[in-house]
């Protein structure tokens, strides 16, 4: 598939924005249940604010990918059953959400919603923080199915592509959160880096188990199926068209296999070796974080692009002579 | 249920393209709006086609074939490029299963030639609306126009009829009788899309003799080794040779 750098800079910006606040959430439950530090308002409203920043860039690097922007309110019709659908809806209302838990934190109005059996006071911000954390994993289900559910693109047709968004939006999300607690919050600090470690590991792995499933599957089209002939040696002529047409143009990369071998040790590197070094020093030099986050966001954009390079799809058989 | 389809005929296709100009001539005057071409004269030209016809070598050689391969939607009766449009621009009409865009509705977000193994779709880049076959729409159903020309319009171009037109799901139509009598496919049959278009396979004509057709066993000169020799103005024993 060709990758579009709309798309890339869909998921990956609000791959880090999912993150981030779902980091700065876990941190208010943590704190809730006495085992952090709660911080102050401004801390989880400015952290939140600057998720939505995020989040916002990435839902205007969407209206890139379309050919008709000015018609993308339709795109909510079809939810019943289109993934795509699905995600306009729960973007902006995810979006929003975030939005409120921003105000609410700011502007510090805060009143109690109910007080839990063991004195535990549950106000507004948590609500709208749980809300919000069921909206982002949602957010997440819907990115990684708009891919997952193409039963024809077999290297995306899998739970990994679902897990692999939550696992490699989170690390992103939670390097951001340790680098913004490093300046507003050095204390907790390290709370972040611990669980960016987990996290990026865990989407390390997932990343290199779908590149070995990817490796090992076998085309189900082959030429034979896709004319319906019987013979070994089947050769295309001519596609029908003198230069190249839109089937030339959306569904390859365009770039030579070298390169395509390149950016895979490439995205690897930067997206989880680097990241993982510099979170482990940063817990002593914690200016490092803000170049963990940007070195691994460049990395994630180059996996992104690998993601959507990789995928082949069965109608380029139909598409391999111009002539 | 009505399935309007097309069956193609890869044994009486020449590759002539005539499907595909009078394709795009049908469908570049409608009141759609023109399929649009880029640079059609100069180098690299690229344009919107709802038809192409391909080309494949079949074997190497000098045993080899040339298949020519007309290809446009499948109208499928299970098409995956429908349920994932996010606005309901592409839909399949129940009435007669044609798969269509709605081009007021689309939002050129190309979801749905992703989930499409044919290539079937093609965006214009003009219009920036995604387009595809119609089978002729608002040709098939113009009661202005005589009943022999509803049809559409690569089929009325098809110079050796290899292109039929018609219900797939009346097993009494020309279209359903080709698909059961001369072997009519579909194409990349392990999706289950269940393409409503079928394709009918190259076949040889071949004629079988055996060695006692080659000589007549009751010939009456085996009998007694004497040529017949009737005279001039007598029939010859077969009406065809004389001597």
């Amino acid at each position: 598939m060709k990758p579009a750098f709309s798309v890339i800079f869909l998921t990956t910006l609000l791959g880090a924005g999912q993150g981030l606040f779902l980091a700065l959430f876990t941190h208010q439950t943590y704190a809730l249940f006495g085992l952090l530090p709660m911080q102050s308002d401004a801390y989880y409203g400015f952290g939140s604010a600057l998720a939505l920043l995020f989040l916002g860039g990435g839902l205007i690097a969407s209206f890139f990918h379309l050919g008709r922007p000015e018609r993308a309110w339709r795109s909510a019709a079809k939810w019943r059953t289109s993934w795509l659908s699905r995600e306009v809806i729960v973007l902006p209302a995810f979006m929003g959400v975030v939005f409120i838990y921003a105000v609410v934190h700011v502007f510090g109005y805060l009143p109690e919603i109910v007080t839990l059996p063991s004195g535990l006071v549950i106000d507004l911000s948590v609500v709208i923080g749980t809300v919000g954390t069921l909206l982002a994993f949602a957010l997440f289900v819907c990115t990684g199915m708009i891919y997952a559910c193409l039963r024809f693109l077999r290297e995306w047709n899998s739970p990994l592509t679902v897990i692999n968004y939550i696992l490699m939006g989170g690390s992103s999300g939670f390097i951001l959160a340790a680098f913004f607690s490093a300046t507003y919050a050095p204390t907790e600090t390290d709370f972040f880096v611990g669980w960016a470690i987990i996290i990026t590991l865990l989407a390390f792995a997932g990343r290199a188990a779908s590149l070995v499933r990817n490796a090992r599957l076998k085309p189900k089209s082959t030429m034979q199926t896709a004319i319906g002939v019987k013979h070994p040696y089947i050769v295309q002529r001519s596609m029908g068209s003198m230069g190249g047409n839109f089937n030339t143009r959306e569904f390859f990369h365009g770039k030579s296999a070298s390169f395509l071998r390149a950016i895979k040790p490439a995205f690897l590197i930067l997206a989880f070796v680097v990241p993982l070094a510099l979170l482990a020093l940063g817990l002593f030099s914690p200016a490092l974080l803000g170049v963990a986050f940007i070195l691994q966001y460049l990395g994630l954009m180059a996996e992104r692009w690998f993601f959507f390079a990789q995928a082949n799809h069965p109608q380029n058989l139909y598409y391999q002579t111009i002539g | 249920m009505t399935q309007l389809a097309l069956v193609i005929d890869l044994n009486v296709c020449v590759g002539c393209h005539a499907c595909v100009t009078s394709c795009k001539e049908w469908n570049t005057s409608g009141s759609a709006g023109p399929l649009c071409d880029e640079r059609p004269y100069d180098a690299n030209p690229t344009g919107t086609f709802f038809n192409r016809v391909q080309t494949f070598e079949i074997g190497q050689y000098p045993h080899s074939e040339t298949l020519h391969f007309p290809k446009s939607c499948l109208h499928c009766e299970d098409p995956p490029c429908v349920p994932v449009c996010p606005t309901g621009a592409s839909y399949k009409r129940k009435e007669d299963g044609i798969v269509l865009v709605d081009y007021d509705k689309c939002i050129g977000c190309k979801y749905c030639t992703w989930a499409c193994p044919y290539g079937a779709r093609e965006f214009d880049e003009k219009a920036k609306v995604m387009k595809k076959c119609t089978l002729c729409v608002d040709r098939i159903y113009d009661m202005s126009m005589p009943e022999n020309d509803r049809k559409p319009s690569c089929v009325k171009a098809c110079p050796t009829s290899a292109r039929l037109f018609g219900d797939i799901h009346d097993p009494e139509s020309a279209v359903s009788q080709a698909i059961r009598e001369d072997g009519g496919y579909a194409l990349m049959p392990e999706w289950g899309t269940h393409p409503a278009n079928h394709y009918l396979p190259r076949r040889k004509t071949k004629l079988k003799i055996h060695m006692d057709e080659l000589e007549r066993a009751d010939n009456p000169l085996k009998v007694d080794g004497q040529l017949p020799k009737p005279a001039k103005g007598e029939s010859t024993m077969d009406d065809v040779s004389a001597w």
